[in-house]
């Protein structure tokens, strides 16, 4: 913890600290010496409106107290972070604590990662307990964008089916998770060619899944699908290696029909996935994965 | 107010003339002399009754568990059959404010009763002032112990008391921290040396804090800490039942013998023996009037009714009356037909209306918990079969100590359908003591039976065995293209 700039503020806060402890040392020092003139009433002759001030003095235990607080202050001031810079004997910060609590809070849970860490994926995703933990790993962090339901929405792809953009292996999810993905389509418009051929080609694009389309243009799109075949494979069925999406399925990533196609000709898509490496334990991760493959088998 | 006389009960005198003292002065220690009785035993009747309570309490059993254990680790409290989760930390406010409200009541009514025979700074005090007594005689005989030399019979006594604190504070430490670890295995623990050393500093704490509070602090409690002291005479009016010395009978006071009669040479009923000095626990001199140190206690006036007793004088020369009442000569009656005014009213209105309203809502509060949470990344969908899905993660805990079952309804839609995806087959069924799910669930809508927007749905749960059911409003969303 330093966020000093110069020398100046540290000394600064120290003086009005320790100043602030001397002052009131010394107030009690001196107002120990005032002595009160006390008549037979039990008042100091001192009156407001004929109120009349009485002589109660502090007990000494009061006093006390006051003198432990100076030197618990002083004690604290020594072991722990407090005058500018200094670091405290200690050598305690908000941030060690939190990595210690971390480290300890892994420790406890260590075991329990291990014995599944040891299996692979496939038997752990049979486990309920272990489904249970990858479960809330993915509820608390990716549900976010693949849904609560790991179903996903347009732009974020659905889990529970069996359509892999890169590959359902659980390597291959894990390697997913770890590094995330990042699934780039260059807009293809100007290549495709003029207004109309983007409208043929989309039109032969829907009739890949048999969906509705208007055949007499789908037919007259198809040459023009050599370019799109570069990625989508030249029966439209999807490359995993570089995650291009399979057109022949009835699953829309972007959008079905011919205005979402003809959207994702002109405009590309760069969808990104981050990685999770970072934020996870090895382990962690692995349980995961199972969670997320046994998601499609039903 | 001014004629305070020098008077041999206090240790240090009051001088005669100006003198000249410091800011800071040790406290005199007060010897209070025993009193007998209505309002002594009164403070008895309390003691036992509180006291019961709290050394009794951790030891019953319910269901085959502690009845009363404040499990701070499972972050659970069980208070008997009820059992209280971090959310519920309304019903603690609300035990608050009823706590503060009925000393609000008592104080507005009859002064410092909380004071004089409920705080456990009294109750300790006097169960510490028993002992005492019992192992060092009365105030003369404390007295003359103190002042003498250590001989056998000094050592004897005085460790014989320190014993005897000690052993009560540790127990009560003991008893405190049983309402938190289960005091059945606590206790054992302790004679097996097998504490922790959390319960080990909790126990010598609270049994310290018991130990240095009543039989040291006494009354420097009330003088300089407590602030309920503080702001009780806030709640003061001219009706509020005090402890009072009735000047206009008692001056002149003044020794006199018993065959002399109450007025003889002019005199008052007072006679001067300065019993009610000697028994006040604060040490202070109740025929000055009221004073901030009095805590309501009542030593005094069963001190002065005997005395009056024994003179054979009327009784009340030091009684429990208003100012008005004092003022104004006026009947007990009388002074009871002023209890119902408004302050008295409002509080009693006030404290009723909380009271009831927390029981009903302790005995209405469902013993399992619904959490809607819609999806917000995503709005809506639609299914390959073209319905509207809108997804909710449902957390639901059992609160209770047995396997219950649950059954969900949705309502606010007619034609909405409920679908499950999670793998487990009964996401609803069987949920073990306290456990807690995240079930999801996707609601589907067939497209078109309703306009596009946000549209009101409730999550309605039964708890199966008991019928309860809680209900949570949500949204359902239908997309607009």
């Amino acid at each position: 913890m330093n966020d000093f700039v110069n020398g100046f503020w540290p000394i600064w806060i120290s003086t009005i600290t320790l100043g602030g402890i001397a002052f009131c040392v010394g107030l009690l020092i001196f107002a120990s010496r005032i002595k009160v003139n006390v008549q037979s009433d039990n008042t100091n002759g001192h009156e407001w409106d004929g109120i009349k001030e009485m002589n109660n003095p502090l007990p000494m235990w009061w006093v006390g107290l006051f003198i432990i607080t100076v030197i618990f202050g002083l004690a604290y001031l020594f072991l722990f972070p407090g005058l500018g810079t200094y670091n405290g004997k200690f050598g305690w910060t908000e941030v060690k604590q939190y990595e210690a609590e971390v480290a300890k809070n892994n420790e406890k849970i260590a075991p329990l990662y291990a014995k599944y860490a040891a299996m692979p994926v496939e038997e752990v995703a049979k486990i309920p307990e272990a489904r249970d933990i990858g479960k809330r790993i993915f509820l608390n962090n990716c549900a976010a964008c693949h849904g609560s339901d790991a179903k996903g929405s347009r732009g974020f792809p659905n889990l529970t089916d069996n359509d892999w953009l890169y590959g359902g292996a659980p390597d291959t999810i894990k390697l997913t998770i770890n590094n995330g993905r990042n699934g780039i389509m260059p807009p293809m418009a100007a290549a495709v060619g003029s207004e109309e051929d983007v409208k043929n080609v989309a039109n032969y694009v829907l009739s890949l899944s048999g969906s509705i389309h208007d055949s007499g243009r789908a037919n007259a799109g198809k040459e023009k699908f050599a370019v799109c075949a570069a990625c989508h494979g030249p029966e439209g069925k999807g490359n995993q290696a570089i995650g291009a999406p399979n057109l022949t399925d009835n699953i829309w990533l972007h959008g079905q029909g011919e205005a979402a196609i003809i959207k994702r000709i002109h405009e590309g898509k760069n969808n990104v996935m981050p990685a999770w490496q970072e934020k996870f334990t090895p382990e962690q991760i692995h349980l995961l994965t199972a969670y997320v493959w046994g998601l499609s088998k039903k | 107010m001014s004629d305070i006389k020098e008077s041999a009960v206090i240790k240090t005198t009051i001088p005669e003339q100006e003198v000249v003292l410091s800011l800071y002065k040790s406290a005199d220690k007060i010897y209070a002399r025993s009193v007998s009785g209505i309002f002594h035993k009164w403070r008895w009747v309390m003691v036992w009754a509180t006291q019961l309570f709290f050394y009794g309490v951790p030891w019953l059993q319910w269901d085959g568990r502690q009845a009363m254990l404040f499990d701070l680790e499972a972050k659970r409290f069980y208070i008997f059959g009820l059992i209280f989760h971090p959310q519920d930390l309304i019903y603690l406010s609300f035990l608050l404010i009823v706590s503060a409200l009925a000393l609000f009541l008592f104080t507005a009514v009859a002064g410092r009763l909380w004071c004089g025979y409920t705080c456990p700074q009294t109750v300790y005090t006097e169960i510490y002032m028993w002992m005492e007594q019992k192992i060092e005689g009365d105030r003369i005989a404390r007295m003359r112990l103190d002042d003498s030399q250590w001989n056998l019979n000094k050592i004897t006594r005085k460790s014989l008391k320190q014993f005897a604190w000690i052993t009560f504070g540790l127990w009560t430490g003991v008893t405190f921290v049983g309402y938190f670890s289960p005091i059945r295995e606590l206790v054992p623990a302790i004679f097996e040396w097998q504490l922790g050393g959390w319960e080990t500093f909790w126990i010598c704490f609270y049994g310290f804090a018991t130990y240095g509070n009543a039989g040291y602090m006494r009354e420097q409690v009330c003088k300089y800490m407590c602030p309920y002291a503080r702001f009780q005479s806030a709640m003061f009016d001219g009706d509020t039942m005090t402890v009072t010395y009735d000047e206009a009978r008692g001056e002149p006071r003044g020794a006199r013998s018993k065959k002399a009669g109450e007025n003889a040479n002019g005199l008052g009923s007072c006679i001067d023996c300065s019993i009610c000095v000697q028994v006040c626990p604060t040490g202070i001199d109740i025929r000055n009037g009221l004073q901030y140190e009095c805590i309501g206690c009542g030593a005094c006036i069963d001190a002065c009714d005997d005395v009056m007793d024994k003179m054979g004088y009327a009784k009340g020369l030091i009684k429990y009356t208003t100012q008005n009442g004092l003022e104004n000569r006026w009947t007990r009656q009388q002074m009871w037909r002023r209890l119902l005014r408004p302050r008295v009213l409002v509080y009693t209105a006030i404290l009723s209306a909380l009271t009831i309203g927390m029981v009903v809502s302790l005995y209405f509060k469902p013993d399992f918990r619904l959490d809607v949470l819609r999806d917000r990344a995503m709005m809506a969908r639609y299914t390959n079969e073209g319905k509207i899905e809108n997804v909710y993660n449902l957390k639901l805990e059992n609160d209770t100590e047995t396997t219950r079952d649950y059954a969900l309804q949705v309502t606010g839609l007619p034609d909405i359908s409920v679908h499950i995806s999670d793998n487990n087959g009964q996401p609803f069924k069987g949920f073990k003591p306290f456990e807690t799910r995240n079930v999801i669930v996707e609601l589907q809508l067939p497209d078109g039976v309703t306009n596009a927007g946000s549209h009101k749905i409730y999550f309605e749960m039964t708890d199966i065995a008991s019928k309860d059911t809680i209900k949570e409003k949500s949204v359902f969303i239908v997309p607009s293209n």
